[in-house]
């Protein structure tokens, strides 16, 4: 048994296993996208493009300031995440209680501010960020070769999402976010600062996306347009798992990019577009997305 | 409606003498065929209230249809354009019926990801020439008579094209499908309750903009004589969305002046600031969602109802 479909089983592992390692991303996004959404309403376009910053504050800070990764790793997320909150704050908080395609379009603006200044101070071409020395090299399994970078990825990933998901859906903090959204102005008479809770929501979702990007930076070429290519596919997880459903978000992310480094096996033409035909066909069996509840 | 009449009347008789101004022809076909464009967009969006963030796909597939049967099967310009528009229809109609089961930002999230479907067979496609495009596409003659090499005789006719497709948008919006349309922009669930059969209204109104944007991308890709990803890009949905936006969504001048001052921004912006562009582009459309929603013209025309009406003599 080392082959199925005249398909080594070692190429079909090491596909899969990148394809989970993609999946970790589009997890770890739509989750960003799941919290925001599910809590604001606001559908954050410029998702990507704080996916980029985080890896862009990981290259310049090693650059510059020799910032490790180790650091970068918490750093990173951080900055970006205040930068969301200040955007929340000053610009965001504006378009509230308008048409929620204000927000779309508001923050569709903002992404192509970010990658179209980005691309213009470090240009087109990627750089490349180096792996940290303690994951460098790779665990021989006996079936397959796994290197200790992506396997890392996937592991900060799931302990991170599902982490999130505790905190939102199991603590007394994730049950005052949800008040928030049931009913603002009660929660306020209760004496909690909702319009910070919700700068803070904006800045957590957005720091996702960003630690998405400090992690990826090892692996792809770090450049202004990473993110705007993923992001697509992220919303097309996002109207697959459906939008209410934080755990829907996770799963679905994991399960897309596992079918995706399958069909990069089988055939290989169609991995770009798999994701969209798979949405395609969610909407016409189930209109409302596999977890959605609406 | 007098002022509004003069106004009109002024447009027509520049656009007729751009020629004799000096003004570049190659420029303001490019001007008209995204005029054409974004009001294409804005019948869906100003009127039905639905977000497309994929409307490239039907822009840049009908430029594709029509320069590879110009270009490798010589098909002469009206049959490729023919070809083309219907392209773009067939593929407005499986887009359209996909996301119209959604509504608002899923609306805008699902055009999305099948435009990029749509981009990435482009990409893939044996006759599309990849990253490439297609270049060299030739004018050829209308009907075998008219030479369209000559850009003058391009420029009048894609001018006739815009007018004739800016009455009949006015003219749709203006029918009693337009009427429900609107209606179900404004309460969906009165129309639905009225006995409407929303989806039908929703399909036809994406299938008739899908069409006509195919119809500007058909041309551009005669006016330009090149096919290019870029035609078929997130970028260019994204543009005009904005274009509709800054000039004014369910106006019917509006998506016309934002054309016109896109295109003249892109133009002659990138002489100035180069790569800058983009960025500079993002805060307009920033400034426009946070303080201008209504666009150059819908503001206009709110000032032209706030200011006084002078006394009769």
């Amino acid at each position: 048994m080392t082959s199925v479909f005249g398909i080594p089983v070692a190429v079909i592992l090491g596909q899969l296993m990148l394809g989970l390692v993609n999946g970790s991303f589009y997890a770890m996004l739509s989750l960003g996208l799941a919290v925001i959404f599910g809590l604001m309403g606001v559908v954050n376009f410029a998702h990507g493009a704080f996916y980029t910053l985080g890896a862009f504050a990981a290259l310049l800070g090693l650059q510059l300031f020799g910032i490790n990764y180790w650091v970068a790793l918490i750093v990173a997320p951080l900055a970006v995440g205040v930068l969301g909150m200040l955007i929340e704050r000053l610009l965001l908080r504006r378009v509230y209680g308008l048409d929620p395609l204000y927000g779309l379009l508001l923050t569709f603006g903002l992404a192509l501010v970010c990658e179209g200044s980005l691309n213009q101070v470090f240009g087109a071409t990627g750089q490349s960020y180096p792996v940290p020395p303690a994951l460098e090299g790779g665990l021989n399994l006996g079936f397959m070769f796994l290197p200790l970078y992506r396997a890392w990825v996937i592991a900060v990933s799931i302990v991170v999402c599902f982490s999130t998901w505790y905190v939102i859906e199991r603590t007394r903090l994730g049950a005052t976010l949800r008040a928030a959204k049931e009913n603002a102005p009660l929660l306020q008479s209760f004496g909690v600062n909702v319009p910070l809770l919700v700068a803070g929501t904006f800045g957590g979702g957005v720091a996702l996306a960003a630690l998405a990007g400090v992690l990826a930076s090892p692996i792809v070429l770090v450049n202004s347009h990473m993110g705007s290519s993923l992001v697509v596919v992220v919303f097309a997880v996002v109207v697959i798992g459906g939008m209410g459903s934080i755990l829907g978000a996770i799963v679905s992310g994991l399960v897309l990019g596992l079918v995706e480094g399958l069909t990069k096996v089988l055939y290989p033409e169609a991995s770009d577009i798999v994701v969209f035909v798979i949405m395609a066909l969610v909407l016409i069996l189930r209109p409302a997305g596999l977890f959605g509840r609406d | 409606m007098r002022a509004v009449a003069v106004v009109y009347a002024l447009l027509g008789l520049f656009a007729l003498c751009v020629p004799l101004l000096g003004i570049y022809p190659v420029f303001m076909m490019q001007v008209l065929c995204f005029a054409m464009f974004a009001c294409a967009y804005n019948l869906l969006l100003g009127f039905g209230r639905m977000l497309s963030f994929g409307h490239a796909a039907f822009f840049g597939a009908a430029a594709y249809a029509t320069g590879w049967l110009v270009t490798a099967h010589a098909w002469g310009p009206g049959a490729a354009i023919l070809a083309g528009v219907a392209v773009a229809a067939l593929l407005g109609l499986v887009v359209g019926a996909l996301a119209i089961r959604r509504q608002g930002i899923y609306f805008a999230m699902i055009t999305l990801a099948l435009a990029q479907l749509v981009y990435f067979v482009c990409l893939e496609a044996p006759f599309t020439g990849g990253e490439n495009g297609l270049q060299g596409v030739p004018r050829g003659r209308l009907l075998g008579l008219l030479p369209l090499k000559s850009d003058l005789v391009l420029y009048y006719l894609v001018l006739a094209v815009f007018v004739a497709v800016f009455l009949f948008i006015r003219r749709v919006v203006h029918s009693p499908f337009g009427q429900v349309l609107k209606a179900i922009r404004d309460n969906e669930p009165r129309a639905i309750s009225l006995g409407y059969e929303i989806n039908r209204y929703k399909l036809l109104a994406f299938v008739l903009s899908a069409t006509l944007a195919g119809l500007a991308g058909s041309l551009k890709a005669l006016v330009f004589g090149f096919v290019t990803l870029s035609d078929v890009q997130q970028s260019t949905s994204g543009e005009v969305v904005l274009m509709t936006l800054l000039g004014g969504t369910g106006t019917f001048f509006g998506p016309v002046v934002g054309a016109a001052v896109v295109t003249t921004l892109q133009q002659y912006l990138s002489d100035l600031v180069g790569g800058w562009v983009i960025a500079i582009i993002g805060a307009i459309f920033v400034g426009c969602v946070l303080s201008f929603r209504r666009g150059i013209v819908g503001e206009l025309a709110a000032l032209r109802l706030r200011r006084p009406r002078r006394p009769r003599p």
